[in-house]
C-alpha cells in the first residue's frame, strides 16, 4: 500500500498531487524540491514521505526560484527532478525559468505547476499556461487522476527528448481531488551525479539570440512525440454538429455535460493533454469534420486562442464558428463545472435543460436566504496571530495617528478580515507588505505622518521579505516590521522552512534565527508572546512611537494547530465567573464575542452570558485581558 | 432503497473543517474502488479550511471513466452531514427531491453567529427545511454518541455508521469495518468501531 507499493497493475485511491508524486517515482526522480503553495504542495510533500526509502534528496526551499535552481542543479548534473509551485509561485521562479529555458536541461526537469482557478487558496487566478507559450516550453495538462501520474512520468521523456523543461499545468479540481490510479512499475535505476564541465549554460556574452533560435528549434522537434501522444483523443461522431475541444478538468466537465444532455449523437469531444505545442496532423484530422467549437478550459482562454490561429495556418479555406470565454458562452473568470459546461452547449445547440424544477429552486433559495447562517473564514482558537492583531489594534488605536498596517501571504492574510480586527490594509504578493512599507517609509517629505507596520511570517521572511527589510533598514525608512513567527509553514500544511531544526526529509538542520538576521542588519529587534497581551500591547505602542528608522517586532508562538497535532493539550483551563459576567447588558455589548470574536468564547442563549465552548477553546488565556469585567479566568490543567 | 442499480451514486460528506469529512469520504472511496468501481472525490469549501463549510463529494460510478470532482446543481443522491445547517447548505446547491440526509443534530455556531451578526435557526426550523427539500432525513445525535465515547472527533465515525445503517449504500457493513481495520489499530481501532456501532444502531433507533 501507499504512494512506494511495488505492484504493478494495483489500483490506488490517490489525490491528483499524489499521482504526479507517484508518476515522478516511476519515472526514477532524484532531486524534488519546491515552496509551499496550494493547490501545488502536496507533490513534494508526498515525495518527501518516501526519500529515505526511495533514495531521493527532497527539500523545502526557500523559495520557488531557489526550488527551480535546486532542481536544474540535479538536471545539469544528471539526475532526473521535479519542482512543484502554484501559479504565484511560477512568477518568483519565472526569472530563472526565462533563463534556463534558453539554456537548456540535461536530465529530465518537470516544472509542475498548480493553477488555482477561481483563487480558492489564492490571491489570483492567474494562467500559467502562457509562460509556456512565452518561453518555449513543451506543457502538458492532466485531465484524470490516472493522466497526472502517466503525464508526470512522460514529462521526462518530454523534457529529455529536447533538452528543456517541460511544465505539467495541474489545476486545484485534480492536484485535490482523489480517484482510481493503476500502479506502473518502479525503476531500480541507480544514480550518479557529475556535472561535465567540457559544457557551459550561459545566454550572456552575446548568445541570446543564437539560444532563441536553438530553442524555437526545440519546441518544433516536440511535435512528432506530441502527434502520437496518447493523450489526445476524439470521443463521438464522425462529423459532429458541434465539436468540445478540452483540456485539464475542462475535459471531465465536457464529457459529463454531453452525457447530462445526452447529446452523444450530436457533440463530440476532443481531448487535448499536449496543449503546447499544438500537434497539427492530429488537430487537422478532427478539425475538418466540424464547423463550430466549442472550448472548455480553465482560466483564461489559452486553448481557444491557439486553436483560433492553428486554424489560420493549418486550415485555410474552412470556415469555423468558435464558442468560448471570447464568445461569452463561457464566462472568462472564476472556475468551471459541469453546469457551465452544460449552459454553453444547450446555448450553441439551441435545447433546454433544467437542473431541477423552478418550484424546488425556490423553496432551496428560500431556505438558503433565511435560515442558513455565514460561516466565513476566521482565525482558529488560539491562535496567536487574532493575540497580535489585538495588541496591534489597541497599539495604534492609543497611538492615534492612523496607522497603516501592510499585510503579506499566509493564515494571517486574516488580518483583513473580522477575525484579525481588519487591521490589515493590503495584501499582494510573498513579502510585499515589507516592500510597500518600506516606500511609506520614505514619504515624510510629502508630509506623510502615519506610523507604518508591516506583517509578515516566519516562512514568509525568509522567502522574500529579507530583501525588502534590508531595503527598508538601509534607506533608514521609518517603520516596524512584524515578524508573526508561529514556528512553521501553517497555512499550507506546517512545512518546515530555514528557521526550524529539520528539514524535509526529518534530518536535523541548523535553524537560522530570525533575530540574528536582523541583528547583523542592526535593526533593533525585540521578542515579545502574543499570549502576554498587556505586554505585546506595550512592546508595540514603544516601536510605534520610537519614530525614526526601521524596527522589528518578533512576535513568537507557537501555531495552536501545531500544538494540537502534538497531542499537547489545552494550555489551561478556561472558567467563566457568571456572577461577573454582564452578557447582553455588558457596556461595550458583549466585549468578548462580538469584539474580540474568538470562536471559542459563545452566548448562551437562555442565560444571556457568556461561555466557553470547551470543544473549541484551546485555553491559551488571551480572553483574560480582554473582559473588561474580569470575568474570565484561567486554571492550571493538571 | 439502496442505489444497487444507479450508474452513478453522488454522495456528499460536508460539515464543518476539522471535523473529519476527508477522512471519511476516503474511507469509502477506498471500499468501493475495491469493489471495482471508479471513485472521484472532490472537495468544496466555502472562504476558508478552518472553521468554515466544507464538502467532499464521492462520485461512485460503475462506468470506467471518472466524474467531475464537483456534483452538479441538482445531482445529489446523499448528503450526509456532520453539521446540521451544513447538510441544509449542500442541500439547497446540490439537493433535489429525490436527495437522501443523514445528519448530525449537533449545531456548530459560526463566527458570524456568535458575534450576534446572524441568527442559528431553531432544530424544529431546520427539520422542517430539510424534510421539505429531501426525499428523506434521518436526524442522529451523533456528537453526543462521539462525545459518550469520550472524543468528539469520533462524530464522523459515528455519522459513517449512521449511514450504513440507512442502507443506502451498496456495501457491505463489514467492507468499511474492513477500512476502519487498516487505518485503525489497537485501542484506536475498537473504539472507531464502536462509534460507528453506535451510528449504525441509532439509524434503527430513530425509525
Amino acid at each position: 500500500m501507499g504512494i512506494e507499493s511495488d505492484e504493478p497493475g494495483s489500483v490506488q485511491l490517490l489525490m491528483g498531487n499524489e499521482a504526479i508524486a507517484r508518476g515522478a517515482l516511476e519515472a526514477g526522480v532524484g532531486v524534488a524540491s519546491a515552496y509551499p503553495g496550494t493547490p501545488s504542495s502536496e507533490v513534494i510533500a508526498t515525495l518527501a514521505k518516501v526519500a529515505n526509502s526511495r533514495g531521493l534528496y527532497v527539500e523545502w526551499s526557500v523559495n520557488e526560484k531557489v526550488a527551480l535552481e535546486v532542481a536544474a542543479a540535479a538536471s545539469l548534473s544528471g539526475v532526473r527532478a521535479i519542482t512543484g509551485m502554484k501559479q504565484n509561485g511560477l512568477d518568483v521562479a519565472l526569472d530563472f525559468l526565462a533563463n534556463l529555458a534558453l539554456t537548456g536541461v540535461n536530465q529530465g526537469l518537470v516544472l509542475m505547476v498548480g493553477d488555482d482557478p477561481g483563487g480558492l487558496s489564492s490571491t489570483n487566478e492567474q494562467d500559467s499556461r502562457h509562460v509556456a507559450r512565452a518561453l518555449d516550453l513543451p506543457l502538458l495538462e492532466p485531465a484524470t487522476f490516472q493522466e497526472a501520474k502517466d503525464m508526470a512520468k512522460w514529462a521526462f521523456e518530454v523534457s529529455e527528448a529536447i533538452g528543456n523543461v517541460c511544465m505539467l499545468r495541474s489545476v486545484t479540481r485534480i492536484s485535490h481531488a482523489r480517484g482510481n490510479v493503476v500502479l506502473g512499475e518502479l525503476p531500480s535505476t541507480k544514480k550518479q551525479a557529475h556535472f561535465d564541465t567540457s559544457r557551459s549554460y550561459a545566454g550572456i556574452g552575446g548568445m541570446a539570440d543564437k539560444l532563441h533560435r536553438a530553442v524555437h528549434e526545440k519546441i518544433a522537434r516536440i511535435i512528432s512525440l506530441y502527434e502520437s501522444s496518447p493523450f489526445n483523443f476524439y470521443l463521438g461522431p464522425q462529423e459532429p454538429e458541434l465539436l468540445v475541444a478540452a483540456c485539464g478538468s475542462g475535459w471531465l466537465y465536457a464529457m459529463e455535460a454531453v452525457r447530462t444532455l445526452a447529446q452523444q449523437k450530436s457533440v463530440g469531444v476532443l481531448k487535448l493533454g499536449t496543449t503546447w505545442p499544438l500537434p497539427p496532423v492530429f488537430l487537422g484530422a478532427h478539425l475538418k469534420n466540424a464547423k463550430k467549437i466549442l472550448v472548455v478550459e480553465e482560466v483564461d482562454s489559452f486553448l481557444e486562442s491557439n486553436l483560433k490561429e492553428f486554424v489560420v495556418d493549418h486550415m485555410a479555406g474552412r470556415d469555423y464558428i468558435f464558442f468560448g470565454k471570447a464568445s461569452g458562452h463561457i464566462k472568462p473568470y472564476g472556475e468551471l463545472n459541469v453546469d457551465v459546461a452544460i449552459q454553453a452547449i444547450t446555448t450553441i445547440m439551441g435545447t433546454e435543460y433544467e437542473s431541477r424544477d423552478k418550484s424546488y429552486e425556490e423553496k432551496s433559495r428560500d431556505a438558503a436566504d433565511k435560515y442558513i447562517p455565514p460561516r466565513g473564514s476566521q482565525l482558529c482558537p488560539g491562535c496567536p496571530h487574532r493575540a497580535t492583531y489585538w495588541a496591534i489594534k489597541n497599539a495604534l488605536r492609543l497611538q492615534g495617528d492612523d496607522g497603516v498596517v501592510a499585510g503579506d501571504i499566509g493564515c494571517y492574510s486574516m488580518g483583513l478580515q473580522p477575525s484579525g480586527f481588519e487591521q490589515v490594509k493590503m495584501v499582494h504578493a510573498m513579502g510585499s507588505g515589507m516592500g510597500i512599507a518600506s516606500g511609506l517609509g520614505k514619504l515624510e517629505r510629502f508630509n506623510f505622518r502615519q506610523p507604518v507596520l508591516a506583517v509578515c511570517g516566519d516562512s514568509t521572511f525568509f522567502h522574500a521579505v529579507i530583501p525588502a527589510l534590508i531595503n527598508a533598514v538601509h534607506s533608514e525608512s521609518d517603520v516596524v516590521l512584524v515578524v508573526l513567527d508561529n514556528s512553521g509553514t501553517a497555512m499550507t500544511g506546517f512545512q518546515p522552512h530555514p528557521g526550524t531544526d529539520k528539514d524535509a526529509m526529518g534530518v536535523s538542520r541548523p535553524e537560522i534565527g530570525i533575530e540574528k538576521i536582523c541583528e547583523a542588519l542592526g535593526v533593533p529587534t525585540m521578542v515579545v508572546d502574543p499570549y502576554d497581551v498587556p505586554a505585546t500591547q506595550k512592546a508595540f505602542l514603544k516601536v510605534l512611537n520610537d519614530k525614526g528608522k526601521t524596527r522589528v517586532v518578533i512576535s513568537r508562538r507557537e501555531c495552536a494547530l501545531i500544538r494540537a497535532n502534538r497531542q499537547a493539550g489545552p494550555i489551561a483551563k478556561m472558567r467563566i465567573e457568571t456572577a461577573r459576567c454582564l452578557g447582553n447588558d455588558c457596556g461595550c455589548d458583549r466585549y468578548c464575542t462580538r469584539v474580540f470574536k474568538c470562536p471559542g468564547l459563545i452566548v448562551d442563549k437562555e442565560s444571556g452570558k457568556v461561555r466557553i465552548d470547551e470543544a473549541m477553546c484551546s485555553g491559551c488565556g488571551v480572553c483574560v485581558s480582554v473582559c473588561p469585567q474580569s470575568a474570565i479566568a484561567a486554571e492550571a490543567v493538571q | 432503497m439502496s442505489f444497487e442499480q444507479s450508474t452513478i451514486i453522488n454522495l456528499i460528506i460536508t460539515g464543518v473543517g476539522g471535523q473529519g469529512n476527508i477522512l471519511i469520504s476516503r474511507l469509502i472511496g477506498q471500499a468501493f474502488i475495491e469493489e471495482g468501481r471508479t471513485v472521484t472525490i472532490g472537495e468544496t469549501y466555502g472562504a476558508t479550511q478552518r472553521g468554515g463549510s466544507v464538502a467532499s463529494h464521492v462520485r461512485i460510478s460503475k462506468e470506467n471513466m471518472p466524474y467531475s470532482p464537483v456534483t452538479p446543481r441538482g445531482k445529489a443522491d446523499i448528503i450526509v452531514g456532520l453539521e446540521p445547517t451544513e447538510s441544509l447548505r449542500m442541500l439547497t446547491s446540490y439537493g433535489s427531491p429525490d436527495t437522501y440526509v443523514v445528519t448530525n443534530t449537533r449545531p456548530i455556531h459560526s463566527l458570524e453567529v456568535a458575534i450576534g451578526e446572524a441568527d442559528y435557526p431553531s432544530p424544529e426550523v431546520l427539520r422542517d427545511c430539510t424534510n421539505r427539500l429531501s426525499r428523506k432525513a434521518w436526524y442522529i445525535n451523533a456528537s453526543e454518541h462521539a462525545l459518550n465515547l469520550g472524543n468528539a472527533l469520533l462524530t464522523n465515525i459515528v455519522m459513517i455508521g449512521a449511514l450504513f445503517g440507512t442502507g443506502l449504500l451498496p456495501l457491505e457493513r463489514s467492507q468499511i469495518e474492513e477500512q476502519l481495520k487498516k487505518s485503525f489499530k489497537g485501542e484506536k481501532l475498537s473504539v472507531n468501531l464502536r462509534a460507528f456501532e453506535l451510528g449504525y444502531g441509532a439509524v434503527e433507533a430513530s425509525t
